[in-house]
């Protein structure tokens, strides 16, 4: 693939790419447009570059990207947004289809409260402005797993607008600092999700099941505030959380709950934006920063060729590893919107505007939901560094985990170790055995307990840090034993007998008085060589921090 | 079916004053051209088949255009019949489906519990090969 190189550094407010060109991109001249004064004198991170370089060019200018992303996540309902059938993923094909979800003529569409109060409590949790009125319409094109011809959607006044969406990257020279960046959300809408197609080459024909058609769907519409696929995935993650905080959605991308698409165009700095294209069916956490740039990268490439970027849509190709046209799109879409004739208009409610003497059923109040509204990753994350004074690095990891912030609390609450202590266990230790393993955090041989009662030992300094290491890795292998069990067993409690190590160093001292003239002497090194000797001769039950203490202040009397 | 065709012509027309995406005349104008008629064929799938039915639509776009010789500034327009009716909610509850069997009697080929269609959209041919269009 003789792609030209393309570095990019995601300088202060926006990922920044460089043209064609071997060398350091430093000194390349000064980029032009406002936003470039910003980024001069910050840290900026020099990616890999992609592939080896070709033969430079001159006079090359930055680009910068432009990315917007429309999300779609499946409400967690029992049902659907406008008929009675259940919502769930696997199920015998056609079982839970409704006459209306099949489209059958006589049929009308019934919202549900459930999927109303799920788009309510998004749209408080981004900080939305929630319409009182909102509006149903219907969105019209052809295609065998959409029975109706059309999808009902909200197309002219969605249920809530304005918003913003606050997420967190790593930056920095070793990735090591985290900072927040913000994409507006333009507006939340409810609609119909539709049914499923297997595409049969073979038999050229196409098998259609409407288990999904009519499951009701969050379509949040972030602007094009962000500048990367680094970006882009950071924001869907921390959607991802705020849904599955929230319980409105289970957000799993590999269950098609959640779905991307996203619209990406480049510019130079300073210019008007460019040509966007839509890139769908970016349905992997994976791939979805890689997609993204493979598509900045592909018309950068575009453009510097001297060629033109179409308003198109595209697809992501997992295996070619970038992105194609998208067939069956004959130029642009009509949609011919028309307001949904069956449907009046949604009313929201609060405790000012609420009706007196209404069924508490057909009303929803926006300020009941939002005081019931559960606690947000953000507020979490600030939690867990005000209480335990861990950094917000450690905070997100915690939270990246499912089941992993249970896991770190439950230790919490049974051990009288130092928080850090813990937190350092947790996010080192058990994430790296569990990472090593592919297990989830339920999958854990060592329960919170017995790392509780790990750590207790440890903390007691009846166990050397090392020996703690040991006693996990038993843990993780066999269980049935408790930790001090091990411990006991193998005999790796830390020696308590003060005089014995006295005796033990002092022995060691007059077995080798070389390495003790070494040490008088001014080596470094040699005073370790004693450490060694002693631990072995403590069969590796002595603190290396406690002998060196002893043999320091033997040397020095 | 043509009833339906000049009801969806209206819309693409009306709609054109209230923002609509619709590739509507230009206000005023009262021709229908050739690429309006290819265009609304192929998103609705009807078949104006002849110069008379254009015709037709002509005169019935004339007959709606009288509309606007009705002063609506400072109006608020009316988005439904419906607009002073109560939205009904209903409760999360799990009612309706299991009748896969009832419901794949209606369709022509069935395979193990699946509809069958054709693969992706069968593109509508161009304005020159166009044939009488025929219900599959």
């Amino acid at each position: 693939m003789a792609t030209p190189v393309l570095r990019w550094c995601c300088l202060g407010r926006r990922c920044v790419f460089a043209g064609i060109g071997g060398g350091s991109r430093r000194g390349r001249g000064v980029p032009t447009g406002s936003t470039s004064s910003e980024k001069r004198g910050q840290s900026s991170v020099a990616q890999q570059p992609l592939i080896t370089a070709q033969k430079p060019r001159k006079g090359e200018r930055e680009w910068a990207a432009v990315v917007g992303l429309e999300i779609h996540a499946q409400i967690a309902s029992n049902s659907k947004l406008f008929s009675g059938s259940q919502v769930d993923f696997a199920a015998p094909p056609n079982s839970l289809v409704s006459f209306f979800d099949a489209s059958l003529p006589g049929t009308l569409p019934v919202l549900n409260r459930r999927c109303v109060e799920a788009a309510v409590m998004t749209g408080l949790a981004l900080d939305c402005h929630i319409n009182r009125r909102s509006l149903f319409d219907r969105k019209h094109y052809f295609y065998a797993d959409l029975p109706a011809g059309y999808q009902i959607t909200q197309q002219r006044l969605p249920i809530a607008v304005n918003g913003r969406l606050a997420y967190s990257i790593c930056v920095g020279k070793r990735r090591s600092q985290m900072v927040t960046r913000t994409a507006g959300v333009k507006q939340i809408q409810l609609e119909q999700d539709s049914g499923k197609s297997l595409h049969d080459s073979l038999r050229s024909q196409t098998l259609i099941d409407l288990n999904r058609a009519g499951v009701g769907l969050l379509e949040v519409v972030l602007e094009p505030d962000m500048s990367c696929g680094e970006e882009a995935a950071a924001a869907v993650r921390e959607l991802q959380l705020i849904l599955q905080a929230l319980g409105t959605s289970q957000a799993n991308m590999a269950e098609g709950q959640l779905r991307v698409d996203a619209n990406i165009s480049v510019h130079h700095p300073g210019e008007p934006l460019g040509i966007r294209t839509e890139v769908k069916n970016l349905n992997s956490a994976r791939f979805l920063a890689k997609a993204i740039d493979c598509e900045i990268q592909r018309q950068i490439s575009e453009l510097e060729n001297g060629g033109k970027i179409l308003n198109e849509t595209r697809s992501f190709d997992y295996k070619l590893g970038c992105t194609v046209p998208m067939r069956d799109k004959e130029g642009k879409q009509d949609y011919r919107f028309m307001p949904e004739p069956n449907l009046p208009p949604l009313l929201l409610y609060d405790s000012r505007s609420l009706p007196i003497g209404t069924d508490p059923q057909q009303v929803i109040d926006i300020d009941r939901i939002r005081e019931r509204l559960p606690e947000l990753p953000r507020v979490t994350r600030e939690k867990l560094v005000q209480q335990y004074g861990m950094l917000p690095e450690h905070s997100f990891a915690l939270l990246n985990e499912v089941g992993l912030l249970e896991f770190f609390q439950n230790v919490i609450k049974e051990t009288r170790a130092e928080p850090k202590k813990v937190t350092s266990w947790v996010l080192n230790t058990l994430l790296g055995f569990l990472k090593q393993q592919n297990l989830a955090v339920s999958e854990s041989p060592v329960t919170p307990s017995a790392l509780a009662e790990l750590l207790d030992l440890l903390d007691r300094k009846a166990i050397s840090s090392s020996a703690a290491k040991q006693v996990f890795e038993e843990l993780w292998r066999s269980k049935g034993k408790t930790p001090a069990q091990m411990v006991a067993e193998k005999k790796l409690e830390l020696m308590q007998d003060a005089e014995a190590l006295e005796q033990l160093c002092r022995s060691t001292l007059e077995a080798h008085p070389q390495v003790v003239t070494d040490v008088k002497k001014g080596n470094p090194r040699a005073i370790n060589k004693l450490i060694g000797l002693v631990r072995r001769a403590t069969l590796g039950r002595a603190d290396p921090t406690a002998i060196k203490e002893v043999l320091e202040r033997q040397l020095s009397s | 079916m043509w009833v339906r065709a000049v009801w969806l012509g209206l819309r693409a027309s009306a709609g054109g004053r209230r923002g609509f995406s619709s590739k509507a005349d230009p206000q005023g104008s009262r021709r229908v051209t050739a690429e309006l008629i290819e265009h609304l064929e192929r998103l609705a799938l009807v078949d104006f088949g002849s110069q008379e039915a254009v015709a037709r639509l002509e005169k019935a776009i004339a007959f709606a255009d009288r509309l606007r010789a009705v002063d609506t500034d400072g109006v608020e327009p009316m988005e439904s019949v419906l607009e002073d009716r109560c939205l009904y909610l209903r409760s999360d509850n799990v009612v309706e489906g299991n009748c896969a069997e009832e419901l794949l009697q209606n369709s022509h080929r069935v395979v193990e519990e699946y509809f069958v269609a054709p693969p992706g959209n069968i593109s509508w041919p161009k304005l020159d090969e166009k044939e009488p269009f025929s219900h599959r």
